[in-house]
């Protein structure tokens, strides 16, 4: 049985399609659709419920070893106040999950983690502590908006002063109308914008404080359209149980200066890369569509949809080292091969 | 959600369009274009290409996902709606003017339903 977040009434008053996700029940669009909802974040702003996602606090003297053995980036040199993009993985290098770390302050640090993996991430850390360190998973007391789009900083600014100003970094205890709010300069859709953290008593009445301002709900359909035109990685996608970030185009995120779980088998050449293709033949790549070159079968699609940017059919996907060199794929979609030039990721990359 | 007294459906959401001359018009629902939400692509077969009763003609593909369009008859493709090809938004604009195909050489035909039958069968879901 599906759980049902804080904000479930209102995604019915809302229109919202509903639809189960990572054991969610959360709306997939609003009745004016994804491409409709994918052009609002990127020329205005657009909110989504992100409340599904986990969230734990880990806190003590030992915590920030501890966040290093466990994570492939290093917090080491992080201050407070900001936030960083890691990965958590296996000992052979494949992916236990994709999170955020926010520090706090010293010894006091807040991970967001998805929401398929919420308890699996839980245990996973839990098994691996030492020393001085407490560890709790809070995710069913915390609500999450997501405020994306270009427009979404003059729409913070209508409820505060106290807003952080660089990409990956927070305000705690922000005041939006009259609500506590932990306020993250953070997203998910290539576009500047906030990660709104409360209460869930609170999280209803901020959304509609949000709808007052003409802010449009947004479902998982513009966010998935959204992120991989982004070129960001999804867990089950770009990066899994199968899949090294080290393969993934995520080797930014890998500080080999430093000991992890993993370190040893992320510090080898990798043997596939993931790369962006766009389809020059009519139709959409979806995951798990083989790639080719020529008769050669030389990866797999991670993700595919249609870039309502672009106006054309693009995909993610991993393929040999090889065939990364090459600019031309085919693609089989339901017994047709569709032809597919590489090219750069992100897709999309806004001005700044 | 429209449904229009002078066409046919089918249990599958396509509708029909007798034409006269044994040629049939076909296209998706109301119901079908709006569950499947924004259309990008649709395929579909060539002129003088044979269709299957129950069988996929041809595919839509919405953002979300890609759907089947099934056939009500057997029979042969005489037409392919060009406009829609290129500009497949059309289905969710107008579904019941954005036809995909047209068919004639009819061996073959699933029960068709009326309008009244089709709307119960789109409550059902």
């Amino acid at each position: 049985m599906e759980k049902k977040t804080a904000l479930y009434e209102m995604h019915e008053k809302c229109g919202g399609k509903i639809v189960p996700f990572a054991g969610y029940l959360l709306p997939v669009q609003y009745p004016k659709g994804i491409l409709h909802e994918h052009r609002t974040v990127r020329e205005h702003v657009g909110m989504f419920d992100v409340s599904h996602m986990g969230e734990f606090i880990m806190k003590g003297k030992d915590a920030l070893a501890n966040l290093n053995n466990l994570l492939t980036n290093s917090f080491t040199t992080m201050k407070d106040g900001f936030v960083r993009y890691t990965i958590m993985c296996y000992p052979d290098g494949t992916t236990v999950d994709d999170l955020l770390v926010y520090k706090r302050k010293d010894e006091d640090y807040l991970l967001v983690v998805n929401a398929s993996n919420c308890e699996k991430d839980f245990r996973w850390m839990q098994e691996h502590l030492f020393g001085e360190v407490e560890f709790e998973n809070i995710s069913d007391q915390v609500s999450q908006i997501a405020l994306q789009g270009p427009e979404a900083v003059s729409i913070i600014e209508q409820f505060t002063d106290d807003i952080p100003a660089k990409n990956y970094s927070f305000r705690d205890n922000v005041s939006i109308g009259g609500y506590n709010v932990l306020l993250s300069r953070t997203g998910y859709t290539g576009e500047d914008g906030f990660e709104l953290y409360c209460r869930n008593e609170d999280v209803a009445a901020l959304w509609q404080l949000l709808l007052d301002k003409g802010v449009e709900p947004c479902g998982l359909g513009a966010r998935d359209t959204l992120r991989l035109e982004a070129g960001m990685p999804l867990y089950g996608h770009e990066l899994s149980d199968a899949i090294k970030p080290s393969e993934s185009a995520l080797s930014f995120f890998i500080k080999l200066d430093k000991d992890f779980i993993g370190k040893e088998e992320l510090a080898k050449t990798p043997e596939r890369k993931r790369i962006g293709l766009i389809l020059t033949d009519r139709g959409i790549a979806r995951e798990h569509c083989p790639v080719f070159q020529g008769e050669k079968e030389v990866g797999f699609v991670t993700s595919g949809t249609f870039s309502p940017t672009l106006n054309k059919a693009v995909a993610m996907a991993i393929v040999s080292v090889e065939a990364a060199e090459e600019n031309e794929f085919e693609i089989e979609v339901r017994g047709r091969h569709l032809k597919a030039e590489k090219t750069a990721l992100p897709f999309y990359k806004r001005n700044k | 959600m429209e449904v229009r007294e002078e066409l046919k459906y089918t249990a599958t959401h396509e509708w029909v369009k007798d034409l006269g001359d044994g040629v049939y018009e076909i296209g998706i629902t109301d119901f079908a274009q709006s569950e499947l939400g924004d259309i990008v692509f649709v395929n579909l077969p060539e002129v003088g290409d044979e269709v299957v009763k129950e069988e996929a003609f041809g595919d839509i593909e919405s953002v979300k996902a890609v759907s089947d369009i099934y056939s009500p008859f057997s029979a042969t493709v005489c037409e392919i709606n060009e406009e829609v090809a290129d500009g497949a938004e059309a289905i969710n604009n107008t579904p019941y003017e954005a036809w995909l195909i047209r068919v004639e050489n009819v061996t073959d035909s699933v029960e068709l339903l009326d309008a009244q039958q089709y709307q119960e069968v789109c409550e059902h879901e």
